[in-house]
């Protein structure tokens, strides 16, 4: 059988592409969360990682109480319709494991530095954050005066991650990639970052044509594994939906560091 | 609490109050929680024409039950539209296609500036809360704002900890100063009544009560010396039909 070297297993794209020190964003906005890679990341003890994602939940949450981040940059960090997210907490507000540095903006900004990313443009430009203190707390955010009009507008930076990872439904065995439903930003992470990582849930040998579906091209996507259940508890639509609980049940482990420990080990 | 075998909770009241303030036919960008049970209510009962945006990229989403989180799959599937994330706000929020934006808050000052980042300082939080999400863009850019928070003097504060959204700023002409193109929050709906700012000084003002709550409840479980409205009204109390729509959503959830 034809051995692509496109599609390969989970544990060695991570290992290739994944460096210590390395800017690594795993987007999926609810929908397509790309879990398993990040729990091979855990694994595989990366560490002094710049993460990027502009919805950190549970699984940021476990990386960060892991160690293996130096650095965040988020847009909105909760368990959605949960609560907090207690490893995070405990970084942020102790230092535990580790500090962490945080870059922090709205959806609207990190949404368009992404944009920026993809379309190879060094800043983009948005009406936002005016009036708000989170412009006084980094530097990522600086008002921008329109050429043509004199509005007040605000700049945010590029997103150029080293390594961007996402969860998609299908793959072909060229690798070009196949997802569809709440797409987020996962085709903007992708575009914009230097290398890109897909889990799927199947490697197919032709894909096919779907409404509203995103393709991603074979020549940007440098990795693709094929990992069924990879988004889980997250969901992937057409393959099994987003399991509630276990959200739910997360908060408890989170809150304990002794209890995330357990869990971590058992990884 | 309420006349006869019905009886509601304080919160029940808030989401049914929240719910009624959304007119049939417009446009609500629902954040998660207490502002998607008081959506999805008033889509259920008034205003079956609501359209319910929610920023993962579902426009005119119509779930059967109330989603856990902002991005369930439900509301894809059942959307008129899916678009990316950065097309939501850019072409659907940054514009001002969006009539309301539904907030919930940890932190609202008397000019209705929200705090959703941290209790304490930034550097050294005592809480770390979520952060921004959509709410900035959304507290600028849609139409009027709705804010549903539970009221206490722990979250109804002189001066919230950080300005993560923008209400009225420093008070009259705060939002012109800025920019900020949205006419600002036009309600916030608490657990005890309803706060509308004043149209001169742009401070939350009491503007009705709830059943059972008293205007000593009120000023208790507010930061500021609370302004009431010569006009104080009195919130009707649910309809058995309200009870049921709200009831029947959150138990199936």
């Amino acid at each position: 059988m034809f051995a692509s070297r496109t599609v390969v297993p989970l544990a060695d794209a991570i290992a290739e592409l994944v460096r210590d020190g390395d800017t690594v964003a795993l987007e999926g906005f609810t929908h397509l969360i790309p879990v398993a890679a990040g729990h091979e990341i855990i694994r595989q003890r990366r560490r002094e990682l710049t993460l990027i994602r502009m919805t950190p939940d549970i699984v940021y949450d476990q990386m960060i109480g892991a160690g293996c981040a130096r650095r965040l940059v988020f847009s909105w960090g909760g368990n959605p319709g949960v609560g907090s997210l207690h490893r995070f907490r405990d970084a942020v507000e102790h230092g535990w494991p580790r500090p962490l540095e945080l870059v922090e903006h709205s959806h609207a900004g990190m949404a368009n530095a992404y944009v920026a990313g993809a379309s190879g443009l060094p800043f983009a430009v948005l009406r936002g954050y005016r009036g708000t203190d989170l412009a006084a707390q980094t530097d990522d955010v600086r008002p921008i005066t329109c050429p043509f009009t004199g509005e007040l507008l605000t700049a945010v930076p590029a997103l150029r991650p080293d390594v961007a990872i996402v969860h998609a439904q299908r793959a072909d065995r060229d690798g070009n990639v196949q997802l569809w439903g709440l797409v987020g930003i996962q085709k903007e992470a992708v575009l914009a970052a230097r290398r890109a990582l897909v889990t799927v849930e199947e490697v197919v040998d032709a894909l096919e044509p779907l409404p509203g579906a995103i393709v991603l091209p074979h020549w940007v996507v440098d990795r693709v594994s094929e990992v069924p259940g990879g988004a889980r508890p997250s969901y992937a639509q057409g393959y099994y939906d987003r399991d509630n609980a276990a959200y739910r049940a997360w908060d408890d482990v989170a809150r304990d560091r002794e209890r995330f420990g357990g869990w971590v080990r058992a990884l | 609490m309420g006349a006869g075998a019905v009886s509601w909770t304080a919160d029940e009241m808030m989401s049914i109050a929240a719910a009624r303030f959304l007119a049939d036919g417009t446009s609500c960008f629902v954040g998660i929680g207490l502002p998607s049970t008081a959506a999805n209510l008033a889509r259920r009962t008034h205003a079956p024409g609501l359209v319910l945006v929610y920023e993962a990229g579902a426009i005119g989403a119509k779930p059967p039950r109330l989603p856990l989180s902002i991005g369930d799959g439900m509301l894809g599937e059942t959307a008129d539209a899916v678009v990316s994330v950065p097309e939501i706000f850019n072409y659907w929020v940054q514009p001002g296609r969006i009539d309301v934006g539904f907030l919930g808050a940890a932190q609202i000052d008397r000019f209705a500036n929200i705090n959703t980042t941290v209790i304490g300082s930034y550097d050294e939080p005592k809480v770390r809360l979520p952060g921004a999400g959509g709410a900035p863009e959304i507290a600028a850019s849609c139409g009027e704002v709705v804010v549903i928070v539970r009221q206490s003097a722990r979250a109804f504060v002189e001066r919230v900890d950080f300005v993560t959204s923008v209400g009225f700023g420093s008070g009259p002409g705060g939002r012109e100063r800025l920019g900020l193109t949205g006419r600002g929050p036009t309600r916030v709906i608490t657990d005890l009544g309803v706060l509308e700012p004043d149209p001169a000084s742009c401070e939350l003002r009491l503007t009705a009560l709830h059943p059972g709550a008293t205007l000593d409840d009120a000023r208790a479980a507010t930061g500021w010396e609370l302004a009431v409205a010569d006009d104080l009204a009195a919130t009707d109390p649910p309809s058995d039909g309200e009870l049921a729509a709200l009831r029947a959503l959150t138990e199936a959830a």
